[in-house]
Order: C-alpha cells, then sequence, then structure tokens
C-alpha cells in the first residue's frame, strides 16, 4: 500500500541556534506524490531551513516531518541520512558539483552513497556509468565533449544540467530543486525547465521547485507561497 | 561507499600541497628509522668488536679505558703489566689461552700491536669468527708484520712491502725507527671491527725495534747489535684470556684483581662493552628525540594543510551532505585523505631511506667502519611506524571534527 502523501509537515518550528528566534514556524504542508509544486518566496523566507528539514539534514524542535512515509523525528540521524541518499535528489543554484570529479563521477555519487539508486540506475540501463550516460545524452542533446572531463570546463547552465543528472540518477522519489535556474540567461532557464520536467514526468518523481522567480510558475501543478508554510513571518533573518 | 577514491581524487586535486605533506612526512620518516637502524647497526657492530675472549687483563684503571685501548685502539694504557705477572697468571690452570698485547708505536697514523702467534688462531670477532688472511701468512720472522684489511686498502700496501714503524703514535713522528723496516707477511680478511686498522708484528719484532732505544730518546752512543740483545719483552700492555670453562672465570677475575705482585685489572668484555655503549647511549637518545620532534613538525604541517584547506571546502562538504552523506563519511573523508598523506609519507620515507642505504652502504662502511644492513624492518621499526600513523589518524580526527561542525552549521545550503 502506497500513501499518497510523500511530504507531510505538522505544526513544525526550528531554530539554527538554541537562543535564536525559530528560522521556521510552520503550519501544514501536505505534497503528494507525483506533484510538481513550486514554492515561492524571497531570500531569508526560511527556504534553505525548509529544505533541509525536508532533506532529513536538521530535525525541528517542534512538529512533525513525514518523508516518504518516514517520521523523521523518530529517526536516527544516520537513518535520515539514509533516506536522503536512497530518495531524495537535490540541485541547488550554483557551484551543484565536486570540482575534484569528473562529469561522470559527479552524476554517478548518489549511487555510491544509495544501493538502492544504484540498483535502480542498473535495472534500467545494465550500469550505474550506462545510465548516466544516458541522462547525460539526454540532457546533452547536442553536446560532443566527453564525460570524462573536468567539471571546472563547465559553464554554469551545463554545470546545472549535470546537477540535474545527478539528482535524477537512480530515481529518487523526490526531487528538491532550490534556485536552479537563477544563475542562468533566459534561453537556457528556457531549456534547463523543458529538460528537467521531460525528466522528471519520465521517472515519476515528485518536484519541490523552490525560486523567488515567478515566471516559471505556470510549469507547476500547484504553487505554494512560503508566507503561508512559514508563519514566523520573513521580516527577520 | 568507497571513501577512499574521494579521498584520493580529492588529494590529487590539490596535490602541489599533498606532495610537500607527504614530502615533509617522508623526511620525518627517513630521520626516524634511519636513527633507528644507525643505532641497531652500530650497537651489534660495537658488540661484535669482540668475542671468544673471556677476561681481558691491563694494569689497573677503569674497565672502559681498558677496553678502549685494548680492544678499539683508543688511547693508552696508564701502566704496563710485568712480563713475570703475565706468565705468572697465563700458567694458571684453566686457561686455554692469552694473547699479550704490546702498543705504543704507530705506522702512517694505524696502531702497531706487538702480539703473539696465538693471535691468530684464537683471537675471535663477531659472533664467534676467527680472524682469516687474504693473502700471505702470519708473522714468521722478527720484521714480519701482519696487516688489517684498511691498512692495505688506504696505503696501498700488499705482501712484501716495507714497513717502517714510528715511535709513539703520532702519525707525523720524527722518530722513525728507519734502520728496522717490517716487511708485511700477511693481509687480514676485513672484519668491520678495529683489527682492520692495525698492524700487527711479534713481541720480539716490538723488542728488536727499540733495541738501542732508552723511553722516547734514541741512545746516541752505538749500542749492542739485534743478536746480542734479549728480545724477551720486559712488560705488555695487556692480555686477553680465553678460558676452558666459563665458570672460572669469576675466580680468576678475583685473583687477578687480587695480584699481590701488582695492580692489575681484569674485566669481562661483554659487560665492559655494555658499559660503554650505554655512555654512548645519551648521543642516540638525543637523535631519537630529534627525529621524534620533526616527526611532531611533519603532523603539525599536514594538520595546518587541512585545517587551511576546510573552509574552502564548506561547499563540497554540503554537496556531499545533499547526495547522502552522512557526517560519519565526512569525517571518514577527512581520516582518510590524512592517513592517505601519512601512508604516502611512510611508503615514501622508507623507499627513501632503503634506496639510500643500498646506495651509500659501502661509502659509509669504507669511512665510518659501520655496515648498515637492509633487511627487514624489525619489530621496533614497525611499532614506530605504526604509531606514526597512529598519530596520523588521530592527527586527521582535528579536522574531521571541524568540518563536522560546520556542516552542522551549514547544512547543505553554505552562504556563499
Amino acid at each position: 500500500m502506497v500513501e499518497s502523501t510523500l511530504i507531510r509537515l505538522d505544526n513544525v518550528e526550528f531554530c539554527w541556534h538554541a537562543n535564536a528566534k525559530p528560522s521556521i514556524r510552520s503550519g501544514k504542508l501536505c505534497i503528494d506524490r507525483h506533484e510538481h509544486v513550486f514554492i515561492q518566496g524571497t531570500s531569508g523566507s526560511g527556504k534553505s531551513t525548509l529544505l533541509n528539514i525536508i532533506g532529513g539534514i536538521v530535525t525541528p524542535q517542534k512538529g512533525q516531518v513525514n518523508v516518504v512515509g518516514k517520521d523523521f523525528t523518530q529517526l536516527k540521524e544516520i537513518e535520515r541520512d539514509r533516506v536522503r541518499a536512497d530518495h531524495i535528489g537535490f540541485i541547488f543554484q550554483q557551484f551543484n558539483l565536486i570540482p575534484y570529479l569528473s562529469i561522470l563521477e559527479n552524476v554517478t555519487l548518489p549511487c555510491r552513497f544509495s544501493g538502492v539508486r544504484a540498483k535502480n540506475a542498473t535495472e534500467r540501463s545494465g550500469s550505474v556509468n550506462n545510465e548516466a550516460v544516458y541522462l547525460l545524452n539526454r540532457l546533452y542533446s547536442k553536446s560532443k565533449f566527453g564525460f570524462d572531463r573536468k567539471t571546472s570546463e563547465l559553464s554554469v547552465g551545463q554545470q546545472q544540467r549535470v546537477a540535474a543528472a545527478r539528482a535524477l540518477i537512480g530515481q529518487p522519489q523526490l526531487i528538491i530543486a532550490d534556485e536552479p535556474t537563477s544563475s542562468l540567461d533566459y534561453d537556457s532557464r528556457q531549456a534547463f525547465m523543458d529538460l528537467l520536467f521531460d525528466e522528471v514526468n519520465t521517472s515519476g518523481s515528485t518536484l519541490l521547485f523552490v525560486s523567488h522567480d515567478p515566471t516559471q510558475q505556470h510549469r507547476f501543478d500547484r504553487v505554494v507561497e512560503m508566507s503561508t508554510i512559514n508563519t514566523r513571518g520573513s521580516a527577520d533573518l | 561507499m568507497n571513501l577512499r577514491l574521494l579521498a584520493w581524487k580529492s588529494l590529487i586535486s590539490r596535490r602541489s600541497t599533498a606532495i610537500l605533506t607527504v614530502a615533509s612526512i617522508a623526511v620525518s620518516v627517513v630521520l626516524l628509522l634511519g636513527v633507528e637502524k644507525i643505532r641497531v647497526n652500530a650497537q651489534s657492530s660495537f658488540a661484535n668488536t669482540i668475542s671468544g675472549t673471556d677476561l681481558i687483563v691491563g694494569a689497573r684503571s677503569g674497565s672502559i679505558q681498558l677496553l678502549l685501548y685494548s680492544v678499539f685502539r683508543i688511547g693508552s694504557a696508564t701502566n704496563n703489566i710485568s712480563w713475570d705477572s703475565y706468565q705468572t697468571i697465563a700458567q694458571k690452570k684453566g686457561i686455554k689461552w692469552t694473547i699479550p698485547i704490546s702498543l705504543g708505536d704507530s705506522h702512517r697514523g694505524f696502531r702497531v700491536m706487538g702480539t703473539s702467534k696465538d693471535y691468530f688462531p684464537f683471537y675471535q670477532y663477531g659472533q664467534k669468527r676467527n680472524l682469516q688472511l687474504t693473502s700471505g701468512k702470519p708473522f714468521d720472522n722478527l720484521f714480519d708484520a701482519v696487516i688489517g684489511s684498511e691498512v692495505a686498502k688506504s696505503l696501498r700496501y700488499s705482501v712484501g712491502d716495507e714497513v717502517i714503524i714510528s715511535h709513539g703514535t703520532v702519525s707525523t713522528s720524527f722518530s722513525e725507527h728507519k734502520n728496522k723496516p717490517f716487511i708485511i707477511s700477511g693481509i687480514l680478511e676485513h672484519t668491520g671491527t678495529p683489527v682492520d686498522r692495525t698492524v700487527h708484528v711479534s713481541l720480539a719484532g716490538i723488542e728488536a725495534m727499540h733495541v738501542n732505544w732508552q723511553g722516547l730518546v734514541k741512545k746516541r752512543t752505538v749500542g749492542k747489535t739485534l743478536s746480542e740483545a734479549n728480545l724477551q719483552p720486559e712488560s705488555i700492555t695487556a692480555f686477553l684470556i680465553g678460558l676452558d670453562s666459563k665458570i672460572m672465570s669469576f675466580k680468576l677475575q678475583r685473583y687477578i684483581n687480587e695480584y699481590a705482585g701488582e695492580p692489575l685489572l681484569a674485566i669481562f668484555p661483554g659487560i665492559a662493552l655494555h658499559e660503554m655503549w650505554r655512555l654512548m647511549s645519551v648521543a642516540e637518545q638525543a637523535l631519537l628525540i630529534i627525529s621524534i620532534f620533526v616527526v611532531i613538525a611533519s603532523l603539525t604541517g599536514m594538520l595546518a594543510v587541512s585545517l587551511a584547506g576546510l573552509n574552502e571546502r564548506r561547499r563540497e562538504v554540503a554537496i556531499l551532505r545533499s547526495v547522502g552523506a552522512s557526517h560519519w563519511h565526512i569525517m571518514g573523508l577527512l581520516i582518510t585523505e590524512t592517513l592517505l598523506l601519512t601512508v604516502a609519507g611512510i611508503l615514501l620515507g622508507a623507499a627513501i631511506l632503503y634506496s639510500g642505504i643500498g646506495l651509500s652502504q659501502s661509502i659509509i662502511e669504507a669511512n665510518y667502519g659501520l655496515f648498515i644492513t637492509i633487511g627487514l624492518p624489525s619489530q621496533k621499526e614497525f611499532a614506530m611506524v605504526s604509531i606514526l600513523l597512529l598519530t596520523g589518524f588521530l592527527v586527521g580526527l582535528i579536522p574531521a571534527y571541524r568540518a563536522y561542525l560546520n556542516s552542522l552549521a551549514d547544512g547543505m545550503s553554505t552562504r556563499l
């Protein structure tokens, strides 16, 4: 039996430092499987904190967090790391890649930490590397260069595609994209979003897209204002 | 998760600092193991200087002094033993052999030692090894001399060459026994002991050389001819004793030390060697301490490099966390990096040391008389390397913990 809700937050309260004001104080947030959700918020609205909570990097001091059917407040840190490795793919705004690894090694990185994703990738393409090449080829339809190159030679747009391939490899249930297009120009942005949606639709992953840029909202099933999640108010950092 | 691969790639990407760190650890390993190697080899070569001898007898002085002049040919005796006392003791029951030693002259910087023919069959060094001649034969005639291998090598002597012996032990002596040259009758095999640096002649030869001398001065008046002279020495410098059975040694030592005729001293060479080594071990300790400090310096360098790089790597840590790395992975990565550096440093250091020994073995032996064996690392060397490795691991914990704290504060998003 598969639950239809993938992420559920209930009255979560979290502060980074013991005596600081909470960075986030949420009401209720539910995201269903296969849903594509756009969370809109300006910087300082608690976006990063929210993603750290959903990613299981931190646990809130109060409230309930349920991700892929796991109650994060009940899990040990190492178990939350496991859930993140197996079920969540992240794409950040920039500097997504490990500089000392090649393009291919960056893409296959999640499979080094997750047997589940390594297995999924192997099932689909025969091997983790094949799957990485497949994803990269889809994202770089016109590219002619080898994937064993250093990532430092890539443009920002190319780097974001590599990051997307890494997030997608092994078909995690949840893709979290944190301002992935904000360092791209308009054309690259459109191309990147097209590719991302193609892949997410193919793999059937849930997409949680966080951005301050409303121009992409129309592509999503649902738009959530950060201010409705975080009732703490966005005035103070 | 293969952390080693990640750690390796990360080090390769910072290869210039990594190579310098490895080099500094390698230097400290060379020093640490090199000092240990020299110590062990020096000690064994030292302990191998003399063997098979049960007692060394000389005029009463200190045991180390007696050992120094009788075995190492360093310094000189304060007094001699009369021939009569030597004969009396040598006749005692239970004594298998004695080797008389008469010192005081030299040849171009090498000590001349008067002794008896018993020296060749009975003197032993190393693991009870006897002296062997590489060419010629032991001295037979009055003016025959048998030289050590190093004397032969450095003065390019061969059997049949003439040797003029100087009075006293300075190489540029002005009083030479020119009228009585010695002929080299034999050359001894290399032993790695002071024997190599000695010119051996018979006791009678020493006496003959000194006929018509009085003390340090040549007599002006025309004296006796050799045939008239009595070539039996009046005294000798020291003598070595070999016993039938070791049980006797304490009794005989007491007898000699209480000998009524003149004040004498009998020592066990093994104990005296040990005492002397203890004196020298201060220098050895100092060297060891210096090398330990060099090790600390190199590990501190590694720590500094690792900590300095940590801030630049916050983003990297955040990425690894986002793809599922736990805190343990992050710490493991940093510890693996320092361990890789330490292991590489140890291997490089050992390689440098062993090839260095291999290349310089013969040079060291020729110049310092010390033969350094390559051999497998000893238990102590293994222990030293293990401690170094463990320390490398502990040092790695520091940046690992710092990275953990950083990552706690950063989460997945470093503020750039």
